[in-house]
């Protein structure tokens, strides 16, 4: 069998930061929510933000280290199966991963251990300055990263001597023109996946009519949130498509599966893009509307596939399907937030059953959209890994061989497979317990040196639930 | 592009020590992994564990830093070496997967404990045989043509590099006893004592073994060792590993606690030294020396301003962590 390296390649690093981007878009949201409550903690002393915070602490724990350990994945693909795109990119880039790593990745690391395992070992504000850090250093690992990645999008402040980039003005090549945009639109994703999932989670403990203050105090607090980042993440997904229409055309041509160049173009909703015969079958059209979305204006101009040669365009399909996705999953949450500010208004939030049970089922959708977005930008800037100038053909490492990727690509799918629905499940079963007193959430045990570590409190283990 | 300042020997030094950071500090924590399947009860586990929870994940944060470091300040080395050992890199990273995930997984998961024992110890052990036997290939050197690497993704797989993949083992295997010499006290102490024992006889073996073959192999290394005068200059250095290595030895059959782990790290810094002294100014070896694999000057420039103020600050909060969990394992910190 022949397989190609190229492709299964990028199969494998679709497959390793498909999975790892789910765990960032939980925890950086998470690092903050954490830090909120204890400081509400602190300041207040009202007992339900403490147990509302140890209770995520303990589901962020997990969710953490699974970060980490397929994080640390990450730059090794750039060596293992991306060394000609090292090689090329290295002057320009190395620097802001080097940076991710100085200012983010040690920042979170030592200040989880405190966050995780401290609270009685130092004061009260160290531990709330720790949840602090561990929430900073998210925001500067996804700034830092996505530098890296819009540089990859629309390269500025670069020269090219000898097939290498070079770095001519490093605020440009920071500060490159998607970044602001992307920076904006996936950090504001993230925070809205993280406001789902608390969201779903505290409609379910209220449904359960349990832990009935913990849940309350989730849903309000995040439908607040929420209410705020919905409708400006639809703006800054707007801001972020112009954008794209400005730097990437054919990626937004085949966003749209446009392919005659063309004004007062329609909307499509929905339709089959066929790449062989360059149209679209069974397509769905609202006129007009497109161009005044995509352009803001009525008789704006998109352009169409066929304005760039075919060895330069994305495939249509996956960011065409991905983009109406992710879109849909915006309505459904705009959908959600305004049916919940309208129970609030008529005091009704937390004792809809429909509503609750509606939350609950959304759980998972900011994941969705994280995913689908993901999709839209990365498959949407092929042939390129750096756009317009370096191939992802060329980038690929010239010593593998098709059996090499295959192998690895296998490993990766089996570990992944086994680790990812393990740690999910483990997170469920923490949810079902539900918060803890804040007194047993932490640790039972006066300090002191018995002999072996006691099991603390039958919940804290989890395994001795009925 | 005018040289004002050669950043080449600075970004050494500060890739030598982030290097140094991650092989002593997840050195300790993989090395505890290891000795962690020798351990005769759940308790004895428990404790282990506790010993690195609150620290592993910053340790291993100097993996990606050493990785990015070699990206940034030789990428061309970078380039080479990474796809060149391509499976040992793979098979690290998912042992890290296991043993990192069973952290939390173990605590969390009491049906399947046994299982999630199983993967922190193989894992950190099949992590460490994996970072070997990239040690190994590395000092063997690669097939290069241009500026990539053109051997198979099978060159690694040598005797030597099983070798080293061996020692490092057992190197490990010492710092992580004189780690849990330090952290626990009693029976646990005692085991660990007589583990770094052991391990201390196998890591002076493969020294020994690593330091004769060596210069068999390669004729350049052996002239760089056994020539006048580098020979008085460089004399030290085995003369330095013998004292250490008695210095341990000593340390693991007396009361001290602090010893037995200072004595491996001196074991590390001088094999490291050995390497370095081997290998210098190579940074692909045979191919490549470490200023034509460096990244332009603005590149070197741009990340150094910013490494300058951030290193310390990290070594400053980093060991602060270090002090809040100072002291022997405590029962009531950690997973319980």
């Amino acid at each position: 069998m022949d397989f190609d390296p190229v492709f299964l390649s990028r199969l494998q690093f679709a497959w390793v930061i498909g999975w790892h981007i789910l765990l960032p878009a939980f925890t950086v949201g998470a690092a903050a929510f954490i830090a909120v409550l204890e400081g509400y903690n602190l300041a207040t002393g009202r007992d339900v933000y403490l147990r509302v915070s140890m209770f995520w602490i303990r589901i962020f724990s997990i969710a953490f280290g699974m970060g980490v350990v397929t994080g640390v994945v990450m730059p090794f693909q750039l060596g293992t199966n991306w060394s000609r795109y090292s090689d090329a990119t290295a002057n320009v880039l190395s620097p802001l991963f080097a940076y991710e790593g100085l200012t983010a990745f040690f920042l979170e690391a030592a200040f989880l251990g405190v966050l995780l395992f401290g609270r009685k070992l130092v004061p009260r504000w160290a531990h709330f300055v720790a949840a602090l850090m561990v929430a900073m250093g998210t925001l500067f690992s996804s700034f830092w990263i996505l530098s890296a990645n819009s540089w990859m999008q629309t390269p500025a402040g670069y020269e090219i001597v000898d097939g290498r980039f070079f770095p001519t003005d490093w605020l440009q090549v920071i500060f490159n023109p998607s970044f602001p945009s992307r920076l904006a639109h996936t950090v504001v994703a993230f925070f809205i996946t993280t406001g789902f999932v608390v969201l779903g989670v505290g409609a379910y403990l209220l449904r359960r009519e349990k832990f009935a203050e913990e849940g309350r105090t989730m849903l309000s607090m995040t439908l607040w949130l929420l209410t705020a980042l919905v409708p400006l993440q639809i703006f800054l997904g707007d801001h972020h498509g112009l954008n794209t229409l400005e730097h990437q055309p054919a990626k937004l041509a085949a966003i749209e599966a446009r392919w005659e160049t063309g004004r007062n173009v329609p909307l499509t909703l929905f339709a089959i893009p066929d790449e062989k015969t360059e149209s679209n079958h069974a397509a769905i059209e609202i006129p007009g509307l497109g161009s005044l979305i995509l352009t803001h204006k009525l008789d704006g101009e998109i352009k169409g596939l066929k304005d760039f040669p075919a060895d330069q365009r994305p495939p249509v399909a996956i960011p065409f399907f991905a983009f109406r996705i992710m879109v849909g999953c915006a309505m459904l949450m705009l959908g959600i937030v305004l049916l919940g500010g309208w129970l609030r208004w008529r005091r009704r939030l937390t004792d809809t059953p429909l509503f609750l049970l509606l939350c609950q089922i959304a759980t998972p959708i900011g994941f969705v959209a994280v995913i689908a977005g993901w999709a839209v930008t990365e498959v949407g800037r092929q042939p390129w890994t750096v756009y317009g100038l370096l191939r992802t053909a060329a980038s690929v490492s010239p010593s593998l061989t098709g059996r090499d990727v295959a192998i690895s690509l296998l490993a990766y799918m089996a570990v992944y497979l086994f680790m990812y629905p393990t740690g999910l499940f483990l997170m469920l079963r923490i949810v079902r317990a539900g918060p803890m007193p804040a007194a047993e959430g932490d640790a039972t045990i006066e300090a002191g040196r018995p002999q072996a570590p006691v099991l603390a409190g039958a919940g804290v283990s989890g395994g001795s639930e009925p | 592009m005018s040289q004002v300042l050669d950043f080449v020997p600075i970004w050494t030094l500060i890739l030598g020590i982030a290097v140094f950071f991650y092989v002593l500090l997840d050195g300790f924590d993989l090395g505890v992994g290891i000795l962690y399947g020798f351990a005769p009860n759940t308790a004895a586990r428990n404790t282990i564990m506790n010993s690195i929870a609150p620290i592993w994940d910053g340790n291993e944060t100097w993996l990606v830093l050493g990785g990015l470091g070699l990206l940034a300040a030789f990428p061309l080395a970078f380039a080479i070496i990474i796809p060149a050992v391509y499976f040992p890199i793979l098979v690290m990273l998912l042992a890290l997967v296991f043993r990192g995930v069973a952290f939390e997984f173990r605590f969390r998961d009491a049906e399947h404990k046994t299982f999630w024992d199983h993967a922190f110890n193989y894992g950190s052990g099949i992590a460490t045989f994996a970072q070997g036997v990239v040690l190994g290939s590395f000092i063997q050197g690669f097939r290069v043509s241009g500026r990539v690497f053109s051997g198979t993704s099978f060159d690694f797989l040598t005797p030597f590099s099983i070798l080293t993949g061996i020692a490092l083992l057992f190197g490990y295997g010492l710092l992580g006893a004189g780690w849990l010499i330090l952290k626990t006290e009693g029976d646990l102490q005692d085991t660990a004592r007589h583990q770094g024992s052991v391990c201390l006889i196998g890591v002076l073996a493969a020294i020994g073994t690593v330091s004769v073959w060596t210069p068999i192999m390669n004729p350049a290394i052996a002239s760089r060792w056994f020539v006048f005068p580098n020979i008085l200059f460089l004399a030290p250095v085995p003369l330095a590993t013998a004292a250490a290595a008695l210095l341990t030895w000593r340390a693991l059959h007396s009361r001290s606690e602090v010893l037995p782990f200072v004595g491996g790290i001196g074991l590390f810094v001088l094999s490291f030294t050995g390497i370095a002294v081997s290998l210098y100014p190579m940074i692909v070896p045979h191919h490549f020396t470490l200023w034509e694999a460096a990244s332009s000057d603005r590149t070197q420039a741009f990340l150094l301003v910013g490494t300058l103020v951030l290193l310390p600050v990290i070594l400053m909060y980093t060991s602060w962590s270090y002090w809040v969990f100072r002291g022997k394992v405590r029962a009531d910190i950690g997973y319980h």
